[in-house]
């Protein structure tokens, strides 16, 4: 595939060609947070556009502005050189602009055909509309690969196949813009290369496409210019040729980062946890965990990767006693669980594991709470914190005090409600009060899931000097560079299944991706 | 046997007729609850519309008007419904409950100021009504054996409205699998972000909904008042509004199955009837009061007992709201 010209900015007729889309100076707030503070910025016609800012930095933000989710307080958008007015997604679709979303917007119950023709029907009956559809679905499906069932539900389809369904709804309606955010999220290397193709076979037929991702790597293989955002502002626009990793990241987070962490080799002691042919079945009667079993010793970060929805959340809960186990067996230290005898969250802290759950917001603070109050959570029993009737109020913010201290959490205010801190300073929260019992097993499921880089940094240091002191740390995480830095061996799960192990020191992102697809087993079944 | 028959019969032609306004409500309720907003006001529209067609029956004597008099109120109060659910993103059920209670109060005491009686209308000349419509040739039917009656009392022998209300399930059906409104509505029940970012309004289209539902309950209520009976007394609908609900729950909120459930609670009440006053061997007669319970008795164990709450639309009862 021949090179892109670099952000057209060089060729002669750029000037005289206007840009697909020009922002100038949009702002959005959302009560007391400023998501977008005076934006200006300018996409070039039949480019590769990258916008890359940690979470929170206001990009989604920005593109839903753009594509009519969200009106901008103030500022002008300007689509190939004309000044539009989008008052929702009907304008940005007439001014043909697509999106796909982080999270997809697709009805869950229809089919792909019905999905894709919502909004688009062609006439007031949906027979003659849905002939067209599938020709034109069929069409689509020929010029750019892009193949799926028109009559699947989409509950019943895998995530990446989903994703495909989001850029057909957006091509159906005949866009020349497309933007993407953070597509790659839920998708493993090889589907990741897969939508990349797809992209440049777009941006060949002359669609402007605008991709959207925390990942530097993303930014540096396929776009052709990289605007960088910072907490609401857009710091830099730069040709991608003239870009490296390191200065992506300073423009990022607003000061040097250091990429890499210095990691010691293990030395793994007794078996603290072990999992006997554990199979979880859920409420559906769907096997979630399928026969899976290892251990886990003193000393070692055990990582578990995968694609997101393949059984890591359920075997998540199964351990931390959220969840029954439907068969097999876990032994935490000297405590034997079975589906006969069962254990609950409070049964599992007494032995010992602490549980840093997946979707912090959910399990892991009341985000009405102030932090004091969340900082007990789980240890409010504890002799400590009560007095002889009442709860000992002076004790838990003291303790709440000393916890933000040592795990440097801003603003350091005990009293301020848990969901006014931002997302990296609540993961160090609920990890302050699950390590700081030093706990003989940690189970966390991805400790820096919506966290900015600093945090990041913080975060990774804290579990190495945990696994260093001698806990045995269970890592799940879709992040699979988390996965492979941190890890002394890595287990991949797919379909509730562990398919396969493999050293940290040997892993990279090919095998562990094909391990994600589970592309040998089907390779062994196809031959 | 040749009794038993004719027995069975008219407690067949009593099923469609005590069916049909709940058939009506099942159908506004499963509009407005695809669209995502619950309607528990269901019993509200129903017994407002009853008063209203009472109301311009008694005026103007004509029922056509009367029946538009009901779809107007309906309407309205449909649209009492989505201005507290859709545009201010009030609670849904909570909305629901002061439209039943507003229409509880209200028709008493406009129908006392008006009427004086009680809050009981004065009596409907047929001519103000629906009347029965006899199919033809019924009279020479009735003679032949088996079917004879079945075509006099069962398929012949209602009044329009009651006509009116089994088409509205394959009318309802239609709409909802088969055009472009019904896709939307479904989509939108499920989850309005989607409907949003493809470039639909969902406030238009839950409004929509909400009117259908007051339409239909209109409909309901004018049955009530000026076809079943020829007078609106103060809380007629009796529990009808939520017997239907349960009925489009029951049905998982499909119309089919919310025909058939309308159905079932109708040919129980119409059994309950027929059992006032029966001895039962062994047991002797049975409290009037018990054997009228059974319909709701039963709606509590098929409610409790058969309907996974998973097949609900996704979102119903929340409120769209984009920004937090
Ligand atoms: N609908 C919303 N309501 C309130 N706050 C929001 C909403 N969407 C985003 N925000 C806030 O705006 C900021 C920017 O968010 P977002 O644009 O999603 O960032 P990014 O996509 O770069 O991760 C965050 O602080 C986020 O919490
Ligand atoms: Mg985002």
């Amino acid at each position: 595939m021949p090179a892109q010209p670099v952000g057209n900015a060089e060729s002669p007729s750029a000037a005289t060609r206007p840009a697909a889309i020009e922002l100038r100076g949009i702002d959005k707030s959302f009560g007391a947070v400023h998501a977008n503070k005076n934006v200006s910025l300018t996409i070039a016609k039949s480019s590769i556009h990258g916008i890359i800012g940690e979470n929170g930095a206001g990009k989604s933000t920005l593109m839903s502005i753009l594509y009519g989710f969200y009106t901008a307080d103030a500022g002008e958008i300007l689509i190939n050189g004309k000044p539009v007015k989008i008052h929702g997604s009907h304008d940005a679709i007439a001014a043909g602009i697509g999106m796909v979303h982080q999270h997809f917007m697709l009805v869950e119950p229809f089919t792909v055909l019905e999905n894709v023709m919502l909004g688009a029907e062609d006439g007031v009956l949906l027979r003659g509309g849905a002939g067209k559809a599938r020709a034109e679905l069929e069409r689509l499906a020929r010029d750019y690969g892009l193949n799926v069932d028109p009559d699947a539900h989409i509950s019943d389809l895998p995530v990446g196949e989903q994703q495909r369904v989001e850029i057909l709804k957006a091509l159906f309606r005949h866009c020349d813009i497309l933007i993407l955010d953070e597509p790659t999220g839920v998708l493993t290397p090889q589907e990741t290369d897969q939508l990349f193709q797809i992209l440049r076979a777009l941006n060949a037929r002359g669609v402007t496409i605008v991709l959207i991702t925390h990942k530097l790597r993303e930014i540096l293989a396929i776009t052709d210019t990289v605007s960088v955002m910072r907490q609401g502002e857009m710091v830099a626009t730069l040709p991608t040729k003239q870009a490296t990793r390191e200065h992506l990241a300073e423009l990022m987070v607003g000061r040097k980062v250091r990429l890499e962490l210095d990691k010691t080799k293990a030395t793994p002691g007794e078996v603290r946890l072990s999992v006997r042919n554990l199979t979880v079945v859920d409420a559906k009667g769907v096997k979630r965990v399928d026969d899976v079993g290892f251990d886990l010793r003193a000393g070692e970060i055990l990582g578990i990767a995968g694609v997101s929805g393949n059984g890591q959340s359920e075997l998540l809960e199964a351990l931390s006693g959220i969840r029954p186990l439907s068969s097999g067996g876990i032994t935490l230290c000297d405590l034997e669980v079975s589906p006969d005898a069962p254990y609950g969250p409070a049964v599992v802290r007494e032995y010992g594991l602490a549980h840093v759950p997946e979707d912090r917001l959910r399990l892991g603070v009341v985000t009405a709470f102030p932090a004091w109050e969340s900082v007990v959570l789980g240890y409010h029993d504890d002799e400590e914190y009560n007095g002889r009737i009442l709860m000992d109020r002076d004790a838990m913010t003291n303790a709440c005090g000393k916890l933000m201290e040592r795990f440097d959490v801003r603003p350091r205010d005990p009293e301020l409600r848990c969901g006014n801190f931002s997302g990296g300073n609540q993961q160090k929260l609920i990890l302050a009060r699950e390590i700081a019992r030093q706990p003989k097993v940690l189970v966390v499921g991805q400790p820096t899931r919506g966290v900015d880089i600093g945090a990041i940094e913080f975060i990774h240091r804290q579990l190495l000097a945990l696994r260093d002191a001698g806990c045995a740390i269970l890592l799940v995480s879709v992040e699979l560079d988390e996965v492979m830095s941190l890890s002394d061996r890595i287990l991949v799960m797919f379909q509730g299944r562990i398919v396969g192990e493999v050293d940290g020191d040997e892993a990279d992102e090919r095998t562990l991706g094909l391990m994600m697809a589970n592309a040998h087993a089907q390779a062994d079944e196809a031959a | 046997m040749e009794d038993l028959w004719l027995q069975t019969v008219s407690i067949l032609s009593a099923t469609l007729r005590t069916a049909t306004p709940l058939v009506f409500a099942a159908m506004a309720g499963m509009f407005s609850e695809r669209s995502g907003t619950i309607d528990i006001g269901l019993e509200g529209k129903m017994l407002a519309g009853a008063f209203a067609a009472a109301c311009v029956a008694v005026v103007t004597g004509s029922a056509w008007l009367a029946l538009l008099g009901a779809i107007l109120v309906g309407i309205m109060m449909g649209l009492l419904h989505g201005l507290a659910c859709i545009t201010y993103r009030g609670n849904q059920v909570v909305s629901g409950v002061a439209i039943n209670i507003m229409a509880a109060g209200l028709t008493v005491v406009l129908g006392n100021a008006w009427f004086g009686r009680g809050g009981q209308t004065p009596d409907l000349a047929p001519d103000a009504r629906f009347m029965t419509l006899r199919p033809p040739g019924w009279e020479y039917a009735y003679d032949i054996p088996i079917i004879g009656p079945v075509y006099a009392f069962v398929i012949g022998g209602h009044n329009l409205l009651v006509y009116i209300a089994f088409a509205a399930v394959p009318i309802g059906w239609w709409v909802l699998y088969h055009t472009r409104f019904g896709l939307r509505l479904r989509a939108v029940g499920e989850d309005p972000k989607v409907v949003d970012t493809a470039g639909i309004s969902v406030t238009w289209l839950r409004y929509r909904a909400v009117i259908i539902a007051g339409i239909l309950c209109g409909f309901a209520g004018a049955y009530l008042s000026i076809a079943q009976n020829a007078a609106f007394s103060p809380h007629m609908t009796a529990g009808r509004g939520f017997i239907a609900l349960a009925a489009m729950v029951f049905g998982k909120w499909r119309p089919w199955p919310a025909m058939f459930a309308c159905l079932l609670f109708g040919l129980l009440d119409a059994i309950a009837i027929r059992l006032q006053g029966v001895n039962f061997p062994g047991i002797g007669q049975v409290p009037v009061e018990a054997i009228q319970a059974l319909p709701y008795i039963l709606t509590v164990v098929l409610l409790a007992g058969f309907v996974g709450r998973a097949m609900a639309p996704h979102a119903l009862g929340q409120p769209y709201v984009k920004e937090r």
